[in-house]
């Protein structure tokens, strides 16, 4: 049965539910394929034996009424969860066993999966290629040199390799979107609000989403509606209605208006790129959409506003990793030296260059000119969106502006690094629901994405809309298992 | 009574100086659980045993709002006769310290919950209104313990996350005195209205305390020192002693004053540097990313006003229209809730003007004497009104309602079960009372003879000899009347 690690997290949960195979037979294949995986290096922490002893005790109960009865499945390493190690892929939480579980995973649970393992991210969640991680880089399935894209690189690769039949990922600039459509899977970055934060480490508090990462549209439905809800110990958290995605999920997106930003085709931009956005337009056209050119003029500030409010944040919000409570703690001669080694010796270079922009942006004499003028910037991206959804349903923009690179070639260049994230960050700045999908492939055979920018709470329709290009796309996964 | 003139000045060798203090009272919001967690707030409990994820900046965790507190500080605000701003922002201070586990506290930055308002202070020159700056709320902080090793702190967190309401004043305050007052009032307002229980020693009130000094006539304020964190009203006034005093001596002799932080040094009784301005820590406030902005519904805040119990001054108000007291009475007795409860509950039954002297000469006495509250009284409410009630209605006479007194200290007994079971019911019989007046004069024929011929100062011992005859019971009004008749 060794293949029933290729099948969707939908024909699994199906197949279990028709007892096609039993939970301990679908773990034992994605267990076999982890174990076999080391130079991917997707995970920080196995659950492999409990993973197992779960689904023998869930094929015992068989209790299938959960959306996610009897899965297996490895999270980011960023969800805080009960009795197993949560790293946040870095040095300073190296030995940190949380007495809690995350909101989002404790509702995957509740829906019936089991954890299966922690996996790769860059350090708190800051990078986008998976290089900044303490427990080293992650190596895209694609190719032994290239990087599965950031900061949910591990959840990519390992779901791409068919190690987890799905996975969830956070979201703070395009963290689940660039890895995803690097990888060639499915991503999306839920509405701000839509899941819960409490029990995530936090990276950027007001930007900071968990979202799926799947193998199709479908599996990306079914899962967004597990992790979805309210929850009252996030006050950002929002009361809105749960959708069932999954059975609402249709490709019949006939009449609806898909704006196409101008802003968006920007400068150096290879030129693949630009034809898969209009190989979208021409599917989505095909589709009976009504394709209508619009203007988000403040897009070009959205990066720079995103690495002034994203640092401001997580400068404050690591500063609790102090070595006085939990995590790694150097040897010093009073509390300011033990602080400094501590902080000196359990970040990376990249934490601690944020951690540097972020008190820089917010000390007294800088604030005005940095962290409130992002913020007025956050504004004006927003009131972009604002008008544009008055004219259309849904904004198509390419997801990154390139293939997933080499390991090593951004690495010492951080600005070209953060371009990366340049057509993603708006949704993070505005709170707006966002996925990306697979839609091609470049001249290297690398999967290129199409993102799709929702409304707010319009998880629906950009789940359709995407579904609309898979079934036109026909993206197949074409490389072959060099790993093992 | 004539008003006194304010007369705090410091009197140096060159000119004569003015304090202008002004103070940043941190008031812990009387509330079961803490500002942003569930965890308990009871005092005395062992170090960090009511400490929850989030206070102590566990990964991941979220604070959310604890509404009751919220409520709380609106009431305050209220009772300071401020302006309640319907939407406030909680922002973060950042700092690093061991005992502040998210290495930052939550409070309000630029837009706190209550804005201006006042509190009246009654002070031998006349009333004096002392502006409120504004009000808002914060997390308090954890304690370190730094004696317990010699090598190692020790930080209990069972403070940690426990709200704060900062209440700063306008620098309106000029002397140690009204800070004094001005502490007393703020804490009876809050005790009245249940947001504070203003317990000093468990550190329920202290206060921040900001000190200036100029010379007399000049409109400028002089460069302050803030005192840090000063928690007893007797401290707050010999901080303000020796700190304005330090000031005017190096302004005196030509120096200038240094913006900064102070300790005040409870053994010494000194201020101490702490930190100078440029040392100052850049807290790099910014609205907390956690929270939402708080916005009130003003049909809370009309809620909140409604049921608003009778504050201080408007009891005091009360007092002196209703009950005919005066201002140094009615003041006396608003002064503590306990108090003023005390003593509403001794005159539900009795004679106002009465309870009010039993009160505040009496019992006072036995309290200051035992060193106990009023709300410890040995003697309760009830049994002081039916006392004064004995002595209203004649059954019993001054003298011996004191002796009766004196028993009901003990057990709080029953003042009607003493007079009856020692048969102290006053005698008022005038046929009695002239038997035992006859009886006495006949004794002391050479007394009569002499009071007659101009002594008239023996009419005292008359009333002594009856008194000791009646043993004490006998009616001194109608004692006198018989006498005066008799002697003629």
């Amino acid at each position: 049965m060794s293949n029933i690690s290729e099948f969707t997290l939908s024909q699994i949960v199906s197949g279990i539910k028709k007892k096609e195979f039993k939970s301990e037979e679908v773990t034992e294949s994605f267990v076999t394929n982890s174990k076999k995986s080391k130079k991917l290096n997707t995970y920080i922490t196995e659950c492999f034996d409990q993973a197992i002893s779960s689904a023998k005790k869930f094929d015992q109960k068989g209790d299938y009424k959960g959306l996610l009865s009897g899965v297996p499945m490895a999270v980011k390493d960023l969800f805080c969860t009960k009795n197993v190690k949560t790293t946040a892929g870095s040095k300073i939480l190296n030995n940190f066993i949380p007495t809690y579980e995350s909101t989002v995973t404790n509702n995957l649970w509740s829906q019936g999966a089991f954890l299966l393992g922690k996996l790769n991210c860059d350090e708190f969640a800051m990078g986008s290629s998976n290089e900044t991680s303490f427990f080293g880089s992650v190596i895209n399935p694609y190719g032994e040199k290239l990087v599965p894209g950031g900061s949910s690189g591990g959840s990519a690769s390992a779901l791409a390799a068919n190690l987890t039949p799905a996975t969830i990922g956070t979201d703070t600039g395009g963290s689940i979107r660039q890895p995803a459509s690097f990888t060639g899977t499915v991503g999306l970055k839920p509405t701000y609000g839509r899941c819960s934060r409490w029990g995530i480490v936090a990276f950027a508090s007001s930007l900071d989403q968990a979202g799926p990462m799947t193998k199709n549209v479908e599996d990306c439905a079914l899962l967004l509606e597990a992790i979805s809800g309210y929850d009252p110990k996030d006050s950002t958290s929002i009361d809105a209605k749960v959708e069932n995605y999954s059975s609402h999920l249709t490709e019949k997106i006939k009449g609806l208006k898909i704006g196409i930003p101008k802003e968006y085709r920007v400068d150096n931009m290879p030129s693949e790129i630009d034809n898969l956005w209009k190989k979208g337009i021409e599917y989505l056209k095909d589709a009976g959409a009504i394709i209508k050119n619009i203007s988000l003029p403040h897009t070009t500030y959205a990066l720079p506003a995103y690495y002034i409010v994203a640092p401001a944040e997580a400068s404050s919000n690591l500063a609790r990793y102090d070595g006085v409570k939990y995590g790694h703690r150097a040897k010093g001669n009073n509390l300011i030296e033990m602080y400094e080694n501590t902080r000196s010796e359990g970040f990376g270079d990249e934490v601690k260059r944020r951690i540097l922009i972020g008190t820089y942006v917010l000390s007294s004499g800088y604030y005005d000119a940095y962290y409130l003028k992002a913020q007025k910037v956050r504004q004006l991206i927003k009131s972009d969106f604002d008008k544009a959804f008055k004219n259309v349903d849904a904004i198509l923009t390419p997801s990154t502006p390139n293939s997933a690179f080499k390991i090593g070639d951004k690495k010492d260049d951080p600005i070209s690094m953060y371009l990366n994230d340049i057509f993603t960050v708006p949704a993070n700045l505005s709170g707006l629901p966002a996925i990306s999908v697979p839609a091609g492939h470049d001249k290297n055979n690398l999967p290129l994405g199409l993102q799709f920018i929702g409304k707010a709470f319009g998880e629906q329709t950009i789940l359709n809309l995407s579904l609309a290009i898979e079934k036109r796309a026909n993206f197949n996964k074409n490389f072959k298992v060099w790993w093992n | 009574m004539k008003k006194k003139e304010f007369n705090y000045f410091i009197n140096g060798e060159k000119s004569k100086w003015e304090v202008i203090i002004g103070l940043e009272v941190h008031a812990q919001v009387l509330s079961k659980s803490k500002l942003f967690s569930s965890s308990s707030t009871k005092f005395g409990a062992d170090p960090n045993t009511q400490v929850s994820l989030v206070d102590s900046g566990f990964p991941g965790m979220l604070p959310v709002i604890n509404q009751f507190c919220v409520e709380q500080s609106v009431k305050t605000g209220l009772g300071l006769k401020a302006k309640i701003n319907l939407n406030s922002v909680f922002d973060r201070k950042n700092y690093f310290y061991a005992d502040l586990p998210q290495g930052y506290q939550i409070s309000q930055y630029k837009n706190p919950i209550v804005g201006e308002g006042e509190v009246v202070l009654d002070m031998p020159y006349g009333s004096k209104k002392i502006r409120i700056e504004r009000l808002h709320l914060e997390q308090d902080a954890g304690k370190s313990i730094h004696d317990m090793d010699p090598n190692n702190s020790y930080v209990d967190l069972n403070r940690s996350g426990v709200a704060l309401m900062e209440i700063v004043s306008k620098p309106d305050l000029r002397s140690p005195e009204e800070v004094n007052i001005y502490i007393k009032k703020l804490r009876s307002i809050m005790r009245y209205l249940g947001t504070c229980d203003g317990n000093m020693q468990e550190g329920s009130l202290r206060a921040d305390v900001n000190v200036s000094v100029r010379t007399v006539g000049e409109k400028e304020f002089g460069t302050r020192c803030e005192i840090k964190n000063v928690n007893s009203i007797k401290f707050m006034q010999m901080a303000i002693e020796y700190e304005s005093k330090r000031q005017v001596e190096l302004l005196e002799s030509g120096k200038k004053i240094n913006q900064e932080t102070r300790l005040f040094d409870t053994k010494k009784n000194i201020t101490r540097s702490m930190r100078s301005k440029e040392d100052a820590h850049d807290y790099r406030y910014f609205p907390d990313p956690d929270l939402l902005p708080l916005s009130l519904e003003q049909t809370l805040i009309d809620r909140l006003k409604k049921d608003l119990p009778e504050l201080p001054d408007q009891k005091k108000e009360r007092f002196i229209k209703e009950h005919n007291l005066s201002a140094y009475e009615a003041n006396i007795l608003v002064s503590e809730k306990e108090i003023s409860d005390y003593y509403e509950e001794v005159v539900k039954e009795c004679d106002k003007k009465l309870a009010t002297n039993w009160i505040t000469v009496e019992l006072f006495a036995v309290l200051n004497k035992k060193n106990l509250s009023i709300s410890k009284s040995p003697v309760s409410a009830k049994n002081l009104s039916k006392l004064i009630k004995m002595i209203t209605l004649g059954k019993i006479s001054g003298k011996i309602a004191k002796d009766v007194f004196e028993k009901m200290q003990i057990g709080n007994k029953d003042p009607e079960q003493i007079v009856q079971k020692e048969g102290l019911i006053q005698q008022s019989d005038p046929k009695k009372l002239e038997k035992m007046i006859s009886e006495v004069l006949l004794k002391n024929q050479d007394k009569v003879t002499q009071y007659k011929s101009g002594k008239v100062k023996l009419f005292g011992f008359f009333v002594g000899e009856v008194m000791k005859v009646s043993e004490g019971k006998a009616n001194p009004q109608l004692v006198n009347e018989i006498l005066k008749k008799k002697l003629k």
